[in-house]
């Protein structure tokens, strides 16, 4: 019993080694991620005010600009819908997005990329992706917002 | 006459032991919610496998976000904190020999019913359709928020009760190492009165003066801080009772002895100190938290893994003790000479494996570039069925079998039907689980009434599928499951005194009598104040920056 009880306490010691040599690995690599393909990582452009979001500023008026060799694309999710409701770019060349909401919480998901936002009023989030292949990718919402939730979908197409 | 006696018999049961009397109420009050909300359950599994029978409720159910608010809220909310209030009262009081203060202890059962029965109203009235979560701006009810705080509020009466019993116990015997089983629930008691804190400021403070009119709106990003704040530890608040039982009970049951006392105090203090400065890794696609804020607690928890990985190393060491003193040889041999007859250690055996994926894809979503993928689709409840509707709900299924009997001194009914259930709810669970986590990759997103579409998610036609077969399992579990309890709790045999069964506190092959980690964990007083710098470390600075900054959003009502 002894033997025993000495040797589970050495496979503990291995153990607990093993798991923060892991989870150590995890960390450098969700590091080296963020490094590489942070770009998706919604951040904070602004603070705005939800109320006036349909009628002042850039999101009273939905558009894709390109200007530099980038597209900026300003986009309001809406209880059940985004706007522009279809946003076409071309492949290769990046993509910044401009998104908030005029009413309740949202989510701007791009179906096969890695962009998944929370839209939040009062916020404007911002994130930035090249797209590589060309398709129409949709935009759906994954966040509950009324009873209209399950038709909010929205359209990117991206051409050759 | 025999029914008189009998009755009398059990009066007098709970004359002397009264704490049997509040902890059988707090414990059926929350199978009941269980139940409820359990039915709400096949509705889901069958929307996700494209079936969809909410037209035929509707004279009950408005739409399918009320069936889910019910779900998500009797299930996640009030069913957990109930097993909580249950368990966590009853076992310090037995490990310690003493009792808990009875005026306090109905407190919190009469505080946990009203508040309870004051969220119903609304909530099956369709007037707080905003699912367990309650982001803002959707606006319910406020007697939706006014119950919600209430009986939120009962779980600090019971966390009062218990520390007051734990400090008495601590005066008479002093300098003295607090018994296991008591020490795991005072931990879990404290970590719950910091990691609460978060919901009572929003609810208190925000959403029931708006929900009244008093203020005109309120700030989402803020808001949705404040719960994360609570929401992730709030997990822990649901699983430490389950390790309660897998540490200092389950070894005896299997018939061997927890491998190490002091692993387990080290355990929870851990879950102590990392449970609540993890919160915006829900928040990750938040974009009102700064990045290297989310990445601090993604480093935090990356720390909160490690107990339940420690966890997982001591449950196994002490089950392979029991099994091996059950006669089991060679390296694999243990596991079948456990007693996989007694539905109540089938019950955590099986949600403990359930337990493995469910943690590792908790740390996928803990993996703050991975999140992206998987936020928000249904993937997460994937992963949480694992985590609360199997580990979580199936330690509470397995209690019941025993702690029933204990409570009220009647027999358990329906044995094999209690271990049928167990194994359809692992069964079940295991393939929702699953096929909702490769919904999830696929891009079908959670919360989402998907049968109600044409073929907007095709691609992930063969899950749906396992969705649907899932659903009826889980409803004939359930329906075996409640037949063991109800038929349990309301017939009139009695078991004679000396065959009621005791609480099966586990020995320990290595226990805390001088041992140095049983003495340092010891200092519950200092590590909460340790714990309360961490949670200013990582909230501080963003709480600061969001409080000074609010912007408020009008209240919508869109369902």
């Amino acid at each position: 019993m002894e033997k025993n009880h000495r040797a589970i306490e050495t496979f503990e010691r291995l153990w607990l080694l093993f798991v923060l040599g892991m989870l150590v690995f995890f960390l450098v690599v969700i590091t080296g991620m963020l490094r590489t393909h942070g770009g998706t990582v919604p951040e904070r452009a602004e603070r705005i005010d939800a109320t006036k979001v349909r009628t002042e500023g850039n999101f009273a008026n939905p558009r894709v600009v390109f200007e530099g060799g980038r597209y900026i694309a300003y986009v309001q999710a809406f209880a059940y819908g985004y706007l522009p409701a279809e946003i076409t770019v071309k492949k290769g060349l990046p993509v910044t997005f401009y998104v908030t909401s005029p009413d309740v919480q949202h989510g701007f998901y791009v179906e096969n990329t890695n962009i998944n936002i929370q839209v939040i009023p009062g916020q404007v989030a911002q994130v930035t992706y090249t797209f590589k292949r060309p398709g129409v990718y949709r935009i759906i919402c994954n966040e509950y917002c009324g009873l209209g939730h399950q038709n909010m979908f929205g359209k990117i197409r991206v051409e050759d | 006459m025999v029914v008189q006696s009998i009755t009398s018999t059990a009066r007098e049961a709970y004359r002397n032991e009264p704490e049997k009397k509040v902890t059988l109420y707090l414990l059926v009050l929350g199978f009941i919610a269980l139940l409820l909300g359990t039915l709400f359950g096949p509705l889901q599994a069958f929307n996700y496998g494209g079936i969809d029978l909410y037209p035929f409720l509707k004279p009950l159910l408005k739409s399918y976000y009320q069936g889910l608010t019910l779900h998500g809220v009797l299930n996640a909310i009030v069913f957990t904190q109930l097993f909580a209030q249950a368990l966590l009262l009853y076992l310090p009081a037995k490990a310690l020999g003493l009792r808990p203060n009875m005026t306090l202890s109905w407190l919190s059962w009469w505080m946990a019913f009203i508040g309870l029965g004051t969220a119903a109203i609304p909530l099956f009235g369709n007037q707080a359709t905003v699912l367990y979560t309650f982001y803002p701006p959707l606006q319910g009810h406020w007697a939706f928020y006014v119950g919600a705080a209430v009986f939120v509020l009962s779980s600090w009466v019971t966390a009062f009760t218990v520390l007051g019993m734990w400090l008495r116990w601590k005066r008479a015997n002093p300098g003295k190492v607090t018994p296991l089983v008591a020490y795991m629930s005072v931990v879990t008691w404290m970590m719950w009165l910091l990691a609460s804190l978060g919901l009572v400021v929003e609810v208190a403070v925000f959403l029931i003066p708006w929900s009244l009119g008093l203020i005109k709106g309120v700030d989402p990003q803020l808001t949705r801080t404040l719960f994360w704040f609570t929401g992730h530890p709030i997990v822990y608040f649901w699983l430490m009772p389950a390790y309660v039982i897998a540490y200092g009970l389950m070894p005896k049951q299997a018939g061997g002895k927890l491998f190490s006392d002091p692993l387990a105090r080290l355990a929870f203090l851990m879950l102590l100190l990392f449970s609540t400065p993890v919160g915006f890794h829900h928040q990750f696609a938040d974009p009102g938290v700064e990045t290297n804020w989310k990445f601090v607690h993604t480093v935090l928890t990356m720390m909160v893994a490690v107990p339940s990985l420690l966890t997982a190393f001591t449950l196994a060491a002490s089950l392979e003790n029991a099994g091996r003193a059950r006669g089991g040889k060679g390296l694999l041999g243990w596991i079948t000479k456990l007693p996989w007859d007694n539905p109540s250690v089938t019950a955590m055996l099986l949600g403990l494996i359930s337990f493995i994926p469910g943690g590792a894809g908790g740390l996928v979503n803990a993996s703050f570039s991975l999140n992206q993928v998987v936020h928000n689709t249904a993937w997460i409840p994937g992963h949480f069925h694992l985590q609360v509707a199997t580990m979580v709900t199936m330690a509470a299924m397995g209690a019941s079998f025993w702690l029933l009997p204990h409570l009220t001194g009647k027999p358990l009914l329906g044995r094999s039907y209690a271990l049928a259930s167990v194994w359809l709810w692992f069964i079940g669970m295991n393939l929702m689980a699953f096929a909702l986590h490769w919904m999830g990759l696929l891009g079908v997103p959670r919360r989402t009434p998907i049968a109600q579409l044409r073929g907007e998610y095709d691609g992930a036609l063969p899950f749906m599928a396992l969705n649907a077969v899932s659903g009826v399992i889980l409803l004939v579990a359930a329906i075996f499951f409640f037949y063991v309890f109800f038929a349990t709790l309301l017939q009139s045999k009695l078991l004679p005194a000396s065959q009621v069964p005791e609480v099966p506190f586990a020995g320990a092959v290595s226990g805390p009598e001088h041992n140095r980690v049983a003495e340092t964990t010891e200092r519950l007083g200092l590590w909460f104040v340790v714990a309360i710098v961490l949670v200013v470390i990582a909230y501080g600075v963003p709480l600061v920056e969001m409080f000074s900054n609010i912007n408020p959003v009008p209240g919508q009502k869109l369902w």
